[in-house]
């Protein structure tokens, strides 16, 4: 681990991390990519010669110092090597989400006035070409796959390959110039920019820089002995602050490898595969992993079932404390033992989390049910809570303290304040530079001494001193009667029910609170098949009677446990139905990484809350909604509203009212 | 008939070359049943041919004309400049010819990958012992036999079933892997019996980009039974349509959808 504690001296940017770690260990592999059936790989040498070359085909096509090269595309050797090789020219890489339609990319696109565009695919360059049509400035177009891209107009267009055989053959000429932008790069130069999604309003563009990006990576890095021996899949968005850290920081500063999976559908046999021991996933893919064990369990012959109840039992109780290094008697120390031989083991094994030495899971709550279960396999999940802006990480949990519902203790280097509010301010070496081309809300979000407001209310716990996040400040409210109203800490319980896939809780200044859900089709198809119910549609398996009993006593479940808050029991859901309809990015409705976003949701429901709140049982309703290529349709229903009971104080109120 | 002296750019720039498939007056009967009455028509280097006609108009037959499995009793089938005698189906296939059915005809028990590797066999050369042994020739022919395989896997983007057993996939992921198994065989004249049969719309758009794809990328030769019109008309350079064995119209889609006899063959024509 000697490279992680070597002076900083000109390991200035990403870059110069590069040139390290070629002449440290140019043997070692890089990057590795699942293609044709088998794990292609490059080593640093490699990796390094492909990227210059595609940096010296990217100078020939005029790319100039701060210029902006969008990225759009699936998790690709090329297409991080394509932001090293923009950051070697002295432009700036903004990934892009490749799942986001055409009027989306339009905004940033112009917003960023990028004149190269790097896309994955074919689809990807008719989004852009469709884009190109109202926004100025996209100059060049190059392209990773080049299937089904013969016919297109190749006047500003290039294939990736291409640019890279050209720049190759552009070496004698154009080295110097490479040379002279690479050492121009300094620690405040722009790393990279990425556009947070952004549950209100436009995105922003956060400026990153060399010192926010190599600071933080070597930090955190520190933090859990990360070293150049990991192996780590990248599977997450590009455009998400997170995979840049992991796949592009880190990796870099630790020099370990990036493996790429084939592609979305391949991702949990890749996974398998690879057997990360440095893993980071969002709590919905521990959950969806979770639900599938419990469906093949539950598929399983009664031996099978026998056994994996019965070490389960052992594994719940002592698993996590083994974790943590923690004294656990020789009886359970043996059956945990046998447990982990026959069950644990292959469980792991199939799940691809064999060789987990750190793992991480952020961005929701995840619930407690599942955050032990991972553990008491004996694998090291832990939370950490960050955001764009800080460069991810804000704090995080060390070995040896972890618990589900706090997200740890401030990373090394940062600060962490809670204002007179509640809400949760920070300042780091990771703390951005700007919001690109928007100093308003730069200034209303970082203040001169570099604070940075989260947006989030919490609080450090007595005596462990680690942090609780509440909910987002901004939707922290007051019921009608005054009392507090936190939708997220009653929409996160809910979502701990496997059936429930997404909740919106609503009651802001209103006398009670309603909810709308969204059924997990995995987990509620499976149980339908396993009761013989038919259904054609989600729709029909949404609204289906039994489906609506099953979540109703869900609901009642949580009314009983927020009641125990004397805090939150106004926060208890007096009225739910069912929503035809997934919420979905495409429709606006929740952000790329999935986060809800309250405001759509009032707004293009706003029958539905209307008939949330005037006793009606039934409503009729039409959805628009937006198909993966951009086309716009729409979905009619009729929901259902039912009533649940409510409890301690909340019900006697109730009463009153009637 | 000499068709080499009409090459062709189509729209969307294919370069269409000469005639490959040239038949002649076929005449096919079954004892006393005509199947197909003296038809006559062309493919060429290329492009997408298809044949369409009502249920029972001998599309099938023609097909299987052309795939060599039926011998005429009377006409030629000429192909790449050669009169076709009566072939075995290993002949065929060396011929460059693959075909798809209209009834899957995968081999259920085993995975996507091997039901593929089966278009390969006709270019394995590799004797039966080194294969038994999978040793010395045969391991090198399997790996760059199974590197095809997998190019083919990548294009029609079935990469996360490839080792899923065939009987366990939905039927519009079967169709695809048929297509794969008959592009396996690297044919120059590939013949797809009713491709979209039974699909839904958005099997249907998947299947017609990755014909065009199949076209466009490797250039093959593709001839076509289809029902679905709209999907004929789009996806075809011409069409040849069929009516109680006979011919009833031959040329681009727009010719064809203007012809009354075939408009009277779809919508029925009143008998006195």
């Amino acid at each position: 681990m000697t490279e992680s504690q070597a002076p900083a001296g000109e390991l200035r940017s990403i870059p110069a991390l590069l040139a390290r770690n070629v002449a440290r260990f140019g043997h070692r592999p890089a990057y590795r990519e699942k293609e044709y059936g088998i794990w292609q790989s490059w080593t640093w040498s490699e990796a390094a010669d492909e990227i210059r070359a595609l940096a010296l085909g990217l100078l020939g096509l005029g790319l100039r110092p701060g210029d902006h090269v969008a990225i759009i595309g699936r998790n690709r050797p090329a297409h991080y090597w394509g932001m090293v090789a923009a950051q070697m020219c002295g432009a700036v890489p903004v990934p892009l989400y490749q799942d986001a339609v055409a009027e989306e990319m339009a905004y940033v696109l112009g917003h960023c006035r990028a004149r190269f565009v790097i896309c994955g695919d074919q689809e990807q360059v008719d989004k852009v070409l469709e884009v190109a049509r109202t926004v100025e400035g996209i100059e060049q177009i190059l392209y990773t796959d080049k299937r089904g891209m013969r016919k297109y107009d190749h006047s500003r267009m290039n294939a990736l390959a291409d640019v890279q055989a050209e720049g190759r053959a552009a070496k004698q000429r154009l080295q110097g110039e490479l040379d002279a932008r690479i050492a121009a790069l300094d620690y405040d130069a722009t790393c990279v920019m990425l556009y947070t999604s952004g549950t209100t309003g436009k995105p922003k563009g956060v400026v990153l820089s060399n010192r926010n990006i190599i600071e933080t990576a070597k930090n955190s890095a520190d933090f859990d002995r990360l070293d150049r021996r990991e192996e780590i899949v990248a599977y997450l968005p590009m455009a998400w602050v997170g995979d840049f850290i992991f796949s592009m920081g880190q990796a870099m500063w630790c020099g370990f490898t990036v493996n790429c999976p084939e592609g979305a559908h391949t991702m949990m046999t890749d996974l398998r595969e690879i057997g990360p021991t440095y893993f980071f996933a969002p709590p919905r893919v521990f959950e969806g992993q979770l639900t599938s064990v419990m469906i093949r369990m539950e598929d399983a012959g009664r031996l099978k079932r026998a056994m994996f109840e019965r070490f389960m039992k052992v594994a719940r109780r002592v698993g996590p404390q083994l974790l943590d290094g923690q004294r656990v008697g020789i009886g359970d120390r043996i059956a945990y033992g046998l447990g982990n031989l026959l069950v644990f083991g292959p469980l792991k094994n199939t799940l691809g989390y064999s060789r987990i030495r750190v793992g991480y899971t952020a961005g929701e709550a995840i619930g407690p049910e599942i955050f032990d279960f991972y553990r008491s396999l004996g694998i090291n999940l832990k939370q950490l809570y960050g955001q764009t802006e800080a460069s991810v990480f804000i704090t995080q949990q060390p070995d040896g303290q972890v618990r589900s519902d706090t997200v740890g203790v401030p990373s090394p280097g940062v600060e962490v304040r809670i204002a007179d509010s509640g809400e949760v301010f920070y300042r780091s070496p990771g703390t951005f530079v700007e919001y690109f081309d928007n100093p308003d809300s730069t200034a209303s979000t970082k203040d001169a001494q570099g604070w940075v407001a989260t947006g989030d209310a919490g609080f450090f716990e007595e005596g462990s001193g680690h942090l609780r996040i509440i909910d987002r400040a901004k939707d922290v409210g007051k019921m009608a009667d005054g009392s507090m109203f936190a939708p997220k800490y009653v929409e996160n319980k809910l979502k701990f029910y496997p059936a429930i896939l997404e909740a919106v809780v609503i009651g802001n200044g209103r006398d009670f609170c309603t909810a709308m859900l969204n059924i997990d089709l995995t987990a509620v198809g499976n149980w339908a098949e396993r009761n013989n119910i038919a259904y054609a549609s989600y729709q029909e398996l949404a609204g289906h009677p039994q489906v609506y009993a099953t979540l109703r006593e869900h609901v009642e479940a949580v009314n009983r446990s927020v009641a125990d808050d004397p805090m939150l029991s106004g926060c208890q859901i007096h009225r739910f139905l069912i929503l035809h309809k997934e919420l979905d990015p495409d429709d606006g409705e929740m952000t790329r990484t999935r986060k809800v976003r309250r405001a759509v949701i009032n707004e293009k429901f706003h029958d539905l809350v209307d008939a949330l709140y005037d006793g009606s049982t039934e409503v009729r309703t039409e959805t628009e909604v937006t198909y993966e290529d951009g086309r716009k349709g729409s979905i009619k229903a009729v929901l259902r509203i039912e009533d649940v009971p409510v409890f301690g104080q909340a019900s006697a109120r109730k009463v009153a009212a009637e | 008939m000499n068709s080499m002296t009409d090459e062709y750019v189509t729209e969307d720039g294919r370069r269409i070359g000469g005639t490959v498939m040239d038949l002649r007056n076929i005449t096919l009967r079954f004892g006393g049943v005509v199947a197909i009455k003296d038809i006559s028509f062309d493919i060429r280097q290329g492009e997408i041919r298809a044949i369409i006609g009502p249920n029972g108009a001998g599309k099938s037959s023609m097909l299987n004309v052309i795939s060599g499995f039926y011998v005429p009793q009377e006409g030629e089938v000429w192909f790449k400049g050669y009169r076709r005698g009566p072939m075995k189906p290993y002949q065929v296939a060396r011929l460059g010819i693959a075909r798809t059915f209209q009834n899957i005809a995968l081999f259920d028990g085993m995975s996507v990958l091997d039901n593929i590797m089966t278009g390969r066999l006709n270019r394995m050369k590799s004797g039966f012992l080194s294969q038994a042994m999978w040793w010395g020739r045969a391991e090198r022919e399997e790996i760059e036999h199974r590197e095809a395989v997998e190019k083919i896997i990548d294009f029609l983007e079935i990469q996360n079933i490839r080792k899923t057993p065939v009987g366990r996939l939905p039927y519009g992921l079967k169709k695809r892997v048929e297509l794969a198994r008959a592009l396996a065989a690297e044919p120059q004249l590939l013949l797809l019996d009713e491709p979209m049969a039974g699909m839904n719309v958005e099997e249907k758009e998947d299947m017609s980009r990755f014909i065009l794809d199949v076209n466009d990328e490797f250039g093959t030769t593709i001839c076509l039974i289809e029902h679905d019109m709209g999907v004929v008309m789009d996806l075809s350079d011409r069409v040849v349509v069929m009516d109680y064995g006979r011919k009833i119209g031959d040329g681009t889609p727009d010719e064809v959808r203007n012809n009354q006899d075939v408009i009277d063959a779809y919508l029925g024509v009143a008998h006195d």
